[in-house]
C-alpha cells in the first residue's frame, strides 16, 4: 500500500468539486501529476496543487492506493465519487456528497460529512465518525433508486431522509435521525440505535428497518405485526422488547417492509 | 447564410428521386440543390468527398416531442434525467443538459449530430403555442414546425355536433395563423373532454359528456375539415384506448374512419419535379402506432396487436404510420391524453402530472423505464419493429419513438440497426423477456431493410407525410441544402456486424443544412437559426366573422383575454408560412 498525502492550505471560500480525489484517478500517478489534476472551483478550473500540498505518489493500481487528507475538507465536494477501490481517510470533515455513488473500496470520515455521503452507493464502505447531513445514502432528486449495495457506518447522529429508496445495502447510525429516514425503501437494511423523529419507513415497499430508542411520531401507513423479544434479523441478534411493524400501506395492500422500534 | 457546396462521388439514396445507391455529385448553390455549377461557382464552392460514402437528404422526424409546456414541464419534474448527463459549452455550442427531455440546445445539436435538419413538435395545446414557439426559436439549427391539438376542442365539438362543417373549418384556420401552427393533431377525441369529469370514452361510438359527440364525428370531422382547407399534411391521429390491452381493434376502426374523403392539398407552393409524387396520399396519419396496437384482453394475456393494424394499411392506401418504438431504457412519458397518463401512473405508481388545459385539451406526463426483464416492455419493444417490418410498402411507414415516449431520439441509430439486421433483433430477443418471442411475430421476420428503405422511413417518407417534400425529404434540384453524409461504404456494409450501422448512424461523417456544414463526426460545427414551418389557412372572410363572434363570446371561458390568444410575429425568428387555400384560388367546401 502506498499512500498519498494531501495537505489543506488554508481555508477554501467556494466549494471545490474535486471527484478527482479517487485512488482510482491517484493510481499511477507521480505527486507532482496528482497535484496537476483539475478542479472545479465555481466557474474556474484550478490544479489541486492549489488547494492541496501533494506527498508521496500512488501504485499503479488503485486497490494499493491510500489517501489521507490531513486536516478540514468540510468545503471540498464529491470526494470518492464512484470510486471502486484502494482507501481514503480524511483526518477532519468532509464536504458533501463525499463517497457517493461509490462502488468499492472504502473511505473514513474522522470528523463530519455534509449532506448526500453516500449518495446512490453501489458497493464498499464509508465510515463516518462524527456526524452526517442529509439524504445519507439516499437516492438524487428526482430518483427513488438509492444506495443499493455497500455499507455505511455513522458513529454519530445523520439528519434527514437517510437511506431514501434505498435498494440495498446496510446503514447503521449510532445516534439518532431526524425526519423520513427509509423513505421508499425497497430492499436492505438501516438501524438507528437512538431515536427517530417522524416519517420512518415512509412509502417503504421493502427491507428492514430498525430503530433502537424510540420513534416520536409513527407514519400512519404501518400496522403493528407483533411484540418480539430479541428479534434476531440475519446473523444480527437486537436485544429487548420491540414492536414490530409491516407497511407501509399507503402504496401497497401487501408491503413487504418491516419496521422494528422500541418504543413510539 | 446561404452556401455553395458540392459532394462529390457519394453513394445517393433519394428515394423521392428513386436513385439508390447511385455515386453521384450533389451541388448546392445559395442553399439550394442545383442540377449543376458554372465554372465560377465551382471556384469558390466547398467540395466534400464523399468516396466511399453514404449520401442522403438531411433527415426529418415527423413525430417528436421537443418544446412547449409539456416537454417543459418534463423537464422540470425529471432532475434526474438531467444531472448525469451534462453536456458543456464549447466555442460555439451552449451547454446543456438531459437525456430522455434534453434541454432545447442540446436538441437541436444532437438530431444534427445524427444527420436530422428537420423536426416537427407533435402537440401544440393552442393556449401553450407562445411557449412552443418561445422554444422552438431557442432550438439551434433545426427546421421546426408543431401541430395543433384539436381532438377535445369545446368549438370544434359544437360546431362539428351542430353540423356546421363551414364554421368548423373556418375556426381551424384562424387557429392555424392564429397559434402560427402546421397541421392538425387530435389525441383521443372526444375521451379527453371527459377526463375534465374522471371519465374517458372507451369506444369509437360512445358520446361524450355535454357535447354528446362520439370520436368517429370528431375523427371524421375533423380529417374532412383538413382535406377542405388542403392543409399540408393529412390529420395526425392519437386514437382512442391507447394504451389498453386489445386496443388495436379501436385503431383500427379508427384508421377507416376517413377512407371515404378524398385527399386534397392547395398549398400555394412550388413542387419540385420528383420521380414519385412529392404529395402525400394519406387521409391520416397514425401517431405511434405500438401504443395503440397492444393485443390480448388483459395484462395477464397481453401480446402483440400489431397484425391486425398491417393487415389494414397493407389493403388500404389513405394511412401513414409512425410507430412509436421502445428502444428500452428511460424514457419520458407525456401526451395531451390526460386518463392514459393516470392510467399508466395506476400502474406503476411513477411521479406523474397531470393538466387540463381550458376549453382545448389536457395533457400528461410520467417518468418511466422500458426494462428487457418486464413481460410487457418487451412486447412493446416487437410491436415496434414489426409494425415497420410487416408493412409491405415502406412508403405507409415512418420511424419514431415518439420521443421521448417510447425512448428519446438518440435511439434511431439502434432502432435502424433492429430493422436492418436479423442478428441484431435475435441478441435483444435474447437479452429480453420471453414474451417479446412467444407473443408477436417478429422472431419469425426475416426482413431486413435496405439503406434506401431506412432513407424512406427517415426522411423521404416523414416529409412527403407533412406535405414538406417540396423542399425537404429529397436531393432534387430546388430542394433545400440538407445532406447527411453517413461513414459507411453501402456496397461493403455487413448487417451481421451491426455495431457498425448503430455508430454510423449516430455521428453523421456530415450534416449539411442549407448548403453549410452544422455537424460533423459527432461535432458541432456551426449553429445556424433554423426556420419556423407555419400554415396560413383562409376560408370565406364573413364566413370567419361569424365564426369569431361564437369564439369571443365563449372566451368568457377561458382564463386569458382575447387579445393575449395570439402568436405574435416577433415570437417566429425565421418564419416559413405556406399559404393553403387561398382565397382567390377556392372556396371552402365547394
Amino acid at each position: 500500500m502506498s499512500e498519498v498525502i494531501l495537505r489543506p492550505k488554508g481555508s477554501i471560500d467556494i466549494m471545490v468539486e474535486a471527484e478527482v480525489i479517487n485512488p482510482d484517478i491517484f493510481a499511477g500517478k507521480t505527486t507532482s501529476e496528482i497535484g496537476e489534476m483539475i478542479v472545479w472551483q465555481g466557474a474556474k478550473q484550478l490544479p489541486l496543487s492549489g488547494f492541496f500540498d501533494v506527498e508521496g505518489s500512488a501504485k499503479s493500481i488503485a486497490a494499493d492506493t491510500k489517501i489521507i487528507i490531513e486536516g478540514d475538507v468540510s468545503r471540498v465536494k464529491h470526494i470518492g465519487h464512484g470510486m471502486k477501490a484502494g482507501e481514503i481517510v480524511i483526518e477532519g470533515s468532509a464536504g458533501m456528497h463525499v463517497g457517493s455513488e461509490m462502488i468499492g473500496g472504502s473511505i473514513l470520515v474522522k470528523g463530519n460529512a455534509g449532506s448526500w455521503a453516500g449518495m446512490e452507493m453501489k458497493g464498499g464502505t464509508l465510515h463516518i465518525i462524527g456526524n452526517a447531513g442529509d439524504h445519507v445514502g439516499c437516492a438524487y432528486r428526482g430518483s427513488w433508486r438509492g444506495m443499493n449495495g455497500g455499507k455505511i457506518i455513522i458513529d454519530g447522529n445523520a439528519r434527514s431522509q437517510l437511506g431514501g429508496g434505498m435498494n440495498g445495502g446496510e446503514i447503521h447510525v449510532c445516534g439518532n435521525v431526524e425526519n423520513f429516514a427509509g423513505i421508499r425503501m425497497n430492499s436492505g437494511l438501516i438501524v438507528v440505535k437512538g431515536d427517530a423523529i417522524r416519517g420512518v419507513g415512509a412509502q417503504m415497499a421493502g427491507g428492514t428497518f430498525v430503530v433502537n430508542g424510540r420513534i416520536k411520531q409513527l407514519s400512519p401507513g404501518f400496522e403493528l405485526a407483533g411484540i418480539e423479544k430479541n428479534p434476531k434479523i440475519d446473523e444480527m441478534t437486537l436485544s429487548g422488547e420491540f414492536a414490530k411493524f409491516t407497511g407501509d400501506f399507503v402504496v401497497s395492500r401487501t408491503p413487504k417492509g418491516i419496521l422494528f422500534a422500541k418504543g413510539v | 447564410m446561404p452556401f455553395t457546396m458540392v459532394i462529390r462521388n457519394g453513394y445517393v439514396f433519394d428515394p423521392l428521386n428513386e436513385i439508390d445507391g447511385e455515386i453521384k455529385d450533389i451541388f448546392i448553390k445559395d442553399g439550394k440543390i442545383v442540377e449543376d455549377l458554372t465554372h465560377n461557382d465551382l471556384r469558390d464552392a466547398k467540395v466534400i468527398d464523399a468516396k466511399g460514402k453514404t449520401v442522403m437528404p438531411g433527415g426529418v422526424d415527423s413525430h417528436s416531442h421537443v418544446a412547449g409546456a409539456k416537454v417543459n414541464g418534463g423537464r422540470m419534474m425529471c432532475p434526474e434525467d438531467r444531472y448525469k448527463w451534462v453536456t458543456k459549452k464549447g466555442e460555439i455550442t451552449h451547454s446543456g443538459s438531459g437525456n430522455t427531455v434534453p434541454s432545447v440546445y442540446v436538441q437541436g445539436y444532437d438530431y444534427a449530430k445524427m444527420g436530422y435538419t428537420t423536426v416537427f413538435e407533435a402537440a401544440i395545446p393552442p393556449m401553450e403555442a407562445r411557449h412552443t414557439h418561445e422554444e422552438m426559436r431557442a432550438t439551434p439549427i433545426l427546421d421546426m414546425g408543431g401541430y395543433l391539438v384539436l381532438g377535445n376542442n369545446w368549438f370544434i365539438m359544437r360546431y362539428l355536433k351542430a353540423g356546421d362543417i363551414q364554421k368548423a373549418a373556418a375556426y381551424v384556420a384562424w387557429m392555424m395563423r392564429t397559434h402560427k401552427a402546421y397541421g392538425i393533431k387530435c389525441v383521443n377525441p372526444a375521451g379527453v373532454e371527459n377526463w375534465g369529469w374522471g371519465k374517458n370514452v372507451s369506444s369509437l361510438d360512445e358520446p361524450n359528456i355535454h357535447f354528446g359527440i362520439t370520436p368517429r364525428e370528431v375523427i371524421h370531422g375533423l380529417a374532412e375539415i383538413n382535406e377542405m382547407l388542403g392543409m399540408p399534411m393529412s390529420l395526425h391521429l392519437h386514437a382512442n384506448n391507447l394504451g389498453h390491452p386489445g386496443c388495436w381493434e379501436t385503431t383500427r376502426d379508427s384508421l377507416d374512419v376517413t377512407s371515404d374523403l378524398k385527399v386534397e392539398c392547395k398549398m400555394d407552393v412550388e413542387w419540385q419535379k420528383t420521380k414519385i409524387d412529392p404529395q402525400r396520399k394519406q387521409s391520416v396519419y397514425l401517431a405511434h402506432a405500438q401504443f395503440n396496437s397492444f393485443g390480448g384482453t388483459s395484462w395477464g394475456d397481453f401480446e402483440s396487436g400489431a397484425k391486425g393494424i398491417v393487415d389494414y394499411v397493407n389493403k388500404t392506401d389513405h394511412v401513414v404510420i409512425d410507430n412509436g418504438a421502445v428502444p428500452f431504457g428511460p424514457a419520458t412519458v407525456m401526451t395531451g391524453d390526460g386518463p392514459a397518463i393516470h392510467h399508466l401512473y395506476k400502474l406503476t405508481g411513477n411521479k406523474w402530472s397531470n393538466k387540463d388545459i381550458e376549453l382545448e385539451c389536457g395533457s400528461g406526463i410520467l417518468s418511466f423505464n422500458y426494462l428487457k426483464a418486464n413481460p410487457v416492455h418487451s412486447v412493446e419493444w416487437a410491436i415496434g419493429l414489426e409494425l415497420l417490418l410487416l408493412v409491405n410498402d415502406p412508403w405507409k411507414t415512418i420511424l419514431t419513438t415518439d420521443h421521448p415516449n417510447g425512448g428519446p431520439f438518440n435511439k434511431y441509430p439502434q432502432l435502424i440497426t433492429w430493422i436492418m439486421s436479423k442478428k441484431a433483433r435475435d441478441a435483444t430477443f435474447a437479452e429480453c423477456h420471453k414474451w417479446a418471442q412467444d407473443r408477436s411475430s417478429l422472431g419469425g421476420n426475416d426482413r431486413e431493410m435496405t439503406l434506401y428503405e431506412i432513407a424512406v422511413l427517415t426522411r423521404a417518407n416523414p416529409a412527403r407525410t407533412v406535405g414538406i417534400a417540396h423542399r425537404k425529404g429529397h436531393l432534387g434540384t430546388g430542394a433545400d441544402g440538407d445532406v447527411t453524409i453517413y461513414d459507411f461504404d453501402p456496397t461493403k456494409l455487413e448487417v451481421n456486424d451491426y455495431t457498425n450501422i448503430t455508430r454510423g448512424f449516430q455521428n453523421a461523417a456530415y450534416t449539411i443544412k442549407d448548403g453549410g456544414i452544422v455537424a460533423q463526426n459527432g461535432q458541432v460545427m456551426s449553429v445556424p437559426k433554423g426556420k419556423t414551418f407555419f400554415t396560413q389557412a383562409h376560408t370565406d372572410d364573413s364566413l370567419e366573422k361569424e365564426m369569431l363572434k361564437d369564439v369571443k363570446e365563449w372566451f368568457k371561458y377561458y382564463t386569458l383575454g382575447f387579445a393575449q390568444y395570439p402568436v405574435p410575429d416577433k415570437y417566429i425568428l425565421n418564419p416559413a408560412p405556406v399559404q393553403v387555400n387561398k382565397p382567390l384560388e377556392a372556396v371552402v367546401g365547394g
